[in-house]
Order: C-alpha cells, then sequence, then structure tokens
C-alpha cells in the first residue's frame, strides 16, 4: 500500500501540466527595502515572442538557446516598460539573471532585478506598459512584499500608473506575521520535521527505569531543548549577519544530519547522546531557518521583535508536532506497527533525505536521476 | 461501490492513522523534491531544451496577419484596414477560443477605443470585444448606437438580440430578432427568433419552425448551419429527446469539429447518459479550453479514475485561481460547475451561481443555481430563479425536475 501510494503521487508529478488558453498576464514581484527594490517579473514568452521575436528558426518551438541568446533583449524591452520611482526621481533598474517557470498557460521569463531609488521609499510609484500597444487586455498582476507585509495591485491600460503608499506597518501584526512565517516554516519544512521526528522515535523504548511516559517525556524535553537551544543561537547569529554560511552548504548538511538521524534508528550511532546529536545538527538547521528569515527581509526598525517572532513561531510549529508525536508513538509503541515504522520508515526516510543530499550537494535536478 | 478504506475504518485502529500520517508525510516529501524542479524558477538542463511551442510565423494565417499588422503599424489610422484586423483576430480568437486574439484585436482598435462615439464598424467590434468578456451595459449602449446611425446593420441586430436573450431581457430581444427578418435570409431571423422562443413558452412550436426553415434552406452559410443545428439539439436535449439532440450534435460536429462550445453542450449531452469513455475520446486534444477540461474531469469522475481526475482538478483550481487573481469573472457558470461536481463544496458552488445570475439568465445559468441550492439545501436561495422559471415558462426537464425537487423540501 505504502510503495503504491508513492508511486501515485510520482506519477501525478510526472504527468506534465495541460496548458490553458487564458488573457495574457505578468507577474511582478516587487521587495521594497529601504531605497533598495527587489524584483522578480514572469512573462509569458508566448507574449514576448508576439512582441520581439525569439523563435529564430521559425519552427514553432522555443529551445532554451533561442531564449537565451535574446535575454538582452527581453530585459531591455521590458524594463522599458516599467518604471519605478520615488518621490525624489526615478529609481536605476539593473537586470539580474534570467530563468524559466511555468504558468497555467506556458512558460514564462522569469526576469529578476534590482533597483535603487534616490531615498528610502515612502510610495512607489510604478508606471506599467508592458504590451499595451499589442495586447490592451494585458494586465500585470503585482505582489509588493514591504517589511513583512504583502500587497497586491492590478496594472491595466486605464490603471497604467499606479501610486503604491508604503506605509509604516503595525508592530504588533508585524510580530505576529512572522511568528505565522515560522510555524508555516516549520510545517513545510519536512527535512526539520523528519530530522526531529527520527531523532524521538525511540523517546518511547527507553530501558527501564525510563520505559514509562515520563522517562519518554523527559528524553523528548532533552532532545528538543537541545535541539531549540541550537537552532536559536545560530538563526539569530546568522540573521545578524555575525557569521555566515554558504547555502549550499547548509541544505546539504541538512539533508545529510536526516540521514544520519534515520540510520541511527537501525545502527545505533548517537546511543545516549541524542540529545548532543540534537544540539550539534540543529545548530546547522538554525542556519536553514536563517535563509528563510533573511529571503522574508527584516525590516530595519524591528530587528530584534522581527527575529524574535520568527523564532518563537518555529518553536511553537515545533511543539505542535511534538504535542501530537508524543501520546501517539507512547500509545502505540508496543505495536507490531512501531517497530516496522522503526525500521522501515527510517530507512525510507534515510532513502528521501539521500536523495535530498545528492541534489542539494552536487546541484542534481530532480529529472535527471529518474525521480 | 465502497472505497477500499475510509476514516471511519481508519479511526478504528488509530495505529493505521499514523501509519498513513507517517505515509504522506514520506510521500509529500518524495513529491516535493520533484516539484520543486518543476514549479520553481529553473534553468533548463540544456539548450536544445523545447520549453514553450509558440505560432509559427510561416503559418499562412498569422503572417496574412502579420502583413496586415505591419501595413496597420505605418497607417495606424485607416479605419478600413483597423476594422479587417481586428475582424480576422476575433475569428482567430473564436476559432481557437483563445482570448489573447481578442486582445490583438482591441489592440488594432486602439486609436478609437476610448472614444465616446466612433465610426459605427469600429463601434460594432468593440461590442462584441465587451460582450466577450461579459461587460453587457457598455456593449449594449455601443450597439444601440450603430443601429442608431446604420437601422439596416444585420449583424448589429443579431449582437444586439445574443445579449437581450442572455441577460434574459425576452421581448427586447425578440424585437431585435424581427428587425433581422427584411434584412438577411430566412434562416437567420428564424434561428434568433426560435432562440429566444424556446426558452418562453414556446419551446415545441420553435423548435419545429426551426428544424423546418433548416430543412427548407440551401446554400447558407456553413456557421449558421452549425448555430441552427447547434440549437435544434440543445432544444431536443432540454425536452428528454436524447437520441434526437444527438444526431443533430453529431451533424453539427461534422460540419464544425473544433466548435468548443458545440463540444462542451454535446459532451454534456454523453454526461447526462453516463457515456465517459466517449467524453474522454471527444475532448481527448482540448485540455487548453477551460470548459472543455471541466467536462474531461466530469467524465473521469464518472469513469473512476481519481488519479487522472485529481491532476484535472488541480490544474482547473489552479486556472480559476489565476483568472481570480487578474479580476475575471467570465468563468463563474463553469466554475460553479466544478465547486459543486467536482469539489463538493455546495455553499461555495451557490455563491458563484448566485453571482453568474446577476450576469447571465440562459438555462445552463438556471440548472447550475438550482442543483446547487439543491445540493445546499437551501430552497429559499433558489426563490428569484424559480420564480424566473414559472414566469417566463421556462420548459426543460431537468429544471422542472430540479424546482419540483426544492418545493418539495420546503
Amino acid at each position: 500500500m505504502m510503495t503504491r501510494l508513492i508511486f501515485c503521487l510520482l506519477l501525478c508529478c510526472m504527468l506534465q501540466p495541460a496548458q490553458a488558453h487564458k488573457p495574457s498576464d505578468s507577474y511582478l514581484s516587487l521587495d521594497v527595502q529601504g531605497e533598495r527594490i527587489t524584483g522578480q517579473w514572469d512573462i509569458a514568452l508566448r507574449d514576448l515572442d508576439y512582441a520581439i521575436g525569439l523563435d529564430s528558426d521559425d519552427d514553432g518551438k522555443l529551445t532554451w538557446d533561442e531564449i537565451r541568446n535574446r535575454h538582452a533583449a527581453i530585459a531591455a524591452y521590458a524594463l522599458e516598460h516599467l518604471r519605478l520611482s520615488s518621490e525624489a526621481g526615478d529609481c536605476r533598474v539593473t537586470p539580474e539573471q534570467q530563468l524559466i517557470d511555468d504558468h497555467t498557460d506556458g512558460a514564462y521569463n522569469v526576469l529578476r532585478f534590482h533597483a535603487s531609488c534616490p531615498q528610502p521609499l515612502q510610495t512607489l510609484a510604478i508606471s506599467y506598459r508592458l504590451f499595451a500597444d499589442l495586447d490592451p487586455q494585458h494586465k500585470g498582476l503585482l505582489r509588493l512584499t514591504h517589511n513583512g507585509l504583502t500587497s497586491t495591485a492590478i496594472f491595466e491600460p486605464a490603471h497604467a500608473r499606479q501610486a503604491l503608499p508604503l506605509l509604516a506597518p503595525d508592530r504588533w501584526q508585524q510580530f505576529i506575521a512572522y511568528v505565522k512565517d515560522g510555524v508555516w516554516h516549520i510545517w513545510i519544512g519536512y527535512d526539520h520535521i523528519l530530522f526531529l521526528l527520527s531523532l524521538l522515535l525511540p523517546a518511547v523504548l527507553l530501558a527501564a527505569p525510563a520505559n514509562n511516559l515520563r522517562g519518554a517525556f523527559i528524553d523528548v524535553l532533552k532532545v528538543v531543548t537541545a535541539f531549540t537551544l541550537a537552532h536559536s543561537l545560530t538563526l539569530t547569529l546568522a540573521s545578524l549577519s555575525v557569521i555566515t554560511l554558504p547555502s549550499r552548504l547548509v541544505e546539504s548538511a541538512i539533508a545529510f544530519s536526516v540521514v544520519l538521524a534515520a540510520i541511527n534508528n537501525l545502527y545505533p550511532l548517537f546511543r545516549g547522546r541524542r540529545p548532543w546529536a540534537a544540539f550539534g545538527f540543529g545548530l546547522i538547521h538554525g542556519f536553514g531557518f536563517a535563509s528563510v528569515l533573511i529571503d522574508l527581509g527584516l525590516p530595519q526598525g524591528a530587528l530584534m521583535a522581527s527575529l524574535f517572532g520568527f523564532n518563537l513561531g518555529v518553536e511553537v510549529g515545533q511543539l505542535c508536532i511534538v504535542a501530537v508525536f508524543l501520546p501517539t508513538a507512547f500509545f502505540l509503541r508496543h505495536s507490531w506497527f512501531y517497530r516496522r515504522l522503526l525500521t522501515v520508515g527510517s530507512a525510507m526516510i534515510a532513502l528521501v533525505a539521500t536523495v535530498w543530499f545528492v541534489q542539494r550537494a552536487f546541484d542534481v535536478q530532480a529529472q535527471w536521476i529518474g525521480l | 461501490m465502497r472505497p477500499p478504506w475510509s476514516w471511519g475504518h481508519m479511526m478504528q485502529k488509530p495505529f493505521f492513522a499514523l501509519a498513513y500520517a507517517i505515509v504522506a508525510i514520506v510521500a509529500v516529501a518524495v513529491s516535493a523534491v520533484t516539484f520543486e524542479a518543476q514549479a520553481a524558477p529553473h534553468i533548463p538542463a540544456n539548450g536544445q531544451q523545447v520549453v514553450e511551442t509558440v505560432p509559427r510565423r510561416g503559418d499562412p494565417v498569422q503572417q496574412e496577419l502579420r502583413r496586415l499588422r505591419s501595413q496597420l503599424n505605418a497607417n495606424p489610422g485607416d479605419v478600413a484596414l483597423a476594422t479587417s484586423v481586428a475582424r480576422r483576430f476575433i475569428a482567430l480568437g473564436r476559432s481557437e477560443t483563445d482570448p489573447r486574439y481578442l486582445g490583438y484585436a482591441q489592440a488594432a482598435l486602439q486609436p478609437w477605443w476610448q472614444q465616446a462615439a466612433p465610426p459605427p464598424e469600429v463601434r460594432l467590434l468593440r461590442a462584441t470585444l465587451l460582450q466577450s468578456t461579459h461587460q453587457f451595459t457598455p456593449a449594449l449602449a455601443d450597439l444601440k448606437a450603430v443601429l442608431v446611425a446604420e437601422p439596416r446593420n444585420t449583424q448589429a441586430w443579431l449582437t444586439l438580440a445574443t445579449v437581450q436573450t442572455v441577460q434574459g431581457d425576452y421581448a427586447d430581444a425578440t424585437a431585435s430578432c424581427a428587425h433581422v427578418s427584411g434584412l438577411s435570409i430566412d434562416l437567420l431571423a428564424i434561428t434568433c427568433i426560435a432562440n429566444v422562443g424556446a426558452i418562453t413558452g414556446k419551446a415545441r412550436q420553435s423548435e419545429q419552425l426551426l428544424d423546418l426553415t433548416l430543412e427548407r434552406s440551401a446554400n447558407v452559410p456553413e456557421e449558421l448551419q452549425v448555430w441552427a443545428m447547434t440549437l435544434l439539439a440543445e432544444m431536443a436535449q432540454r425536452r428528454g429527446a436524447a437520441a434526437i439532440a444527438e444526431t443533430r450534435y453529431r451533424q453539427a460536429l461534422k460540419l464544425a469539429p473544433r466548435d468548443s462550445y458545440l463540444q462542451g453542450a454535446y459532451a454534456d449531452l454523453l454526461l447526462e447518459q453516463n457515456r465517459n469513455a466517449e467524453v474522454l475520446t471527444l475532448l481527448r486534444d482540448e485540455s487548453r479550453i477551460d470548459a472543455l477540461l471541466l467536462r474531461r474531469a466530469l467524465a473521469l469522475q464518472q469513469a473512476g479514475q481519481q488519479q487522472a481526475l485529481q491532476a484535472d482538478v488541480r490544474e482547473l483550481s489552479a486556472r480559476y485561481a489565476a483568472a481570480a487573481q487578474r479580476g475575471d469573472t467570465v468563468h463563474q457558470r463553469e466554475q460553479a460547475r466544478f465547486e459543486l461536481m467536482l469539489r463538493k463544496d455546495s455553499a461555495a458552488a451557490l455563491a458563484l451561481a448566485r453571482k453568474n445570475w446577476a450576469v447571465q439568465k440562459e438555462t445552463a445559468d438556471i440548472r447550475i443555481y438550482l442543483q446547487a441550492a439543491v445540493k445546499a439545501r437551501d430552497p429559499a436561495a433558489a426563490k428569484p430563479v424559480i420564480d424566473w422559471v414559472a414566469s417566463h415558462h421556462t420548459e426543460d426537464l431537468l429544471t422542472a425536475q430540479l424546482v419540483r425537487q426544492l418545493q418539495a423540501g420546503t
């Protein structure tokens, strides 16, 4: 049943999504920090082809080479039709990397850029005229983030110029937003969950005199506290840029920690020292959390509050998982199933984490290894 | 059919519950690995990888359009050229069911688009484009203005009648159709009138009249034949004559195999008869069109093909979300059906059907509204539609059945 379910899931992922016919849209994301804007602009390749011609051999198929050769033209054309300005004047926009992404109606060119404005932004004025002459039904869908708060706007020829006020956010709301982000990140961070669960699985199977709920609770408490202390420490240091590590190293090490934690259930590596393992690897996981927080952006005015909020969110999310895990595991600890979970389950976790490790350490795309 | 497992069964054996939970986490994690590589900005594996397909420039239709567009660019104020370009793009948009071409058509009309009173030929096209995005009020204003200037403009009367019918303004629609009768061949006026008559208490006579007129009309344009046959098929379907409806749909499809409205209507007939395998064959290559993807998903649901169904449901959700993000509401009828039949969320379906009802009032709009009200056990919500059906003498077997169900429930 287990293999069948996983097989089904894999198959679903491999089905090529059908592409819709829909009116033309572009997706513009802007993140404002002080006088600096980081942007990403997803524009449909089909629209770009209609506007400036990308299909150089005219076979109706756009290859990556054909697109890549036109990167300079794409960036110039797109940025010509977008103006960002502060009260003190226009911001200078510099294109960065260009990639590919899929939306419901096909493949899009992803243009990343940054802009520097003459002064820190109070109001961001945007003039959007992309494809206005070719397709007046085209819309630009903006997602603007500032100090962790997100707002949206729709640009179309009738609303081509909009001034978006960047209000100082409500401090409490901002704090709560970071707590939520923290909770959310641990819940969708499968690597962190699998690491923690792998370390906790043996907690309900201790030898006497700790073979009771109290013993299990104390053991879980030790592991979780060690993990929390460690990752809070590195999360703080990395967020404040006291220490920085390359993300490839951090992400690979996190995957490796999951492999070790899972193997430990098959062949004891840490023995009685699981809390120490939790502490040691927790240091690495903290760097992983920090990269998420840095991506979210730390507001200048509320640095410590946001950091604390995010950390608190991570802990709350983690405690929720433990609160479900401990009683369930304790209840099931003598079952055939739990023994299987400890062996087969850990083996599977180790396998998945190995895949992650290979992907992250050697920068391998999932398709290459048949997944 | 009983599913191989159920929540109740799982709850009896808690460790199965945990087993499923762990399997689910691992499986999601594994799928996240594959998903990451596909749904995030990435660099294709190699330079030869085909990233997207686009209309070929060498294609004769595209070539002709490009030639006309460059002429127009040199001469943007040329009304005759601009309307010819716009008409071609509108035709292409219809035949491909691809709204991007409607945007290109609008671009050709750009110099006049914001004017209060553009030349009638531009204004008629503007009305056509406006009604395609359900902006009925400005579309009606344009059509009426065109008809003041050109009272013998057949196309304007027909488009006006269509918008009036969709909005449920049957008296004015009939009057608009009457204007067509002196201006063009019989079949055109009769199709227009029968379309209104069929939903205002004269279903049988309208069907007979249209059938007879179609039979006697030789050498009429194919498009008109397809329109008449589609209406005839729908009329037969509404009164429960499935075999006759099927023959007519098939005849029409022979003339216009890629007409997406026709394909959708025929698919609905097949779905009513649980002939899901035929729907899947019919719509095999049509998943780009949302309305047809919806029918494919409904067929997969009937066929019990869970895996493919879930993929289509996800895809449809993503497309409706993308439409909502740009503020589009043209999908409400279909989306209500999606919520009701595929997501089993009758409250959401009813809310959408209600919004849709404020805009359009065709038989399909009546059906989905009543179906949603039945599933939501909310007969009170259906009252405006039930009153509408009674006062306009809507004749449709399914509608009558739904009304009875709702009235029995009160």
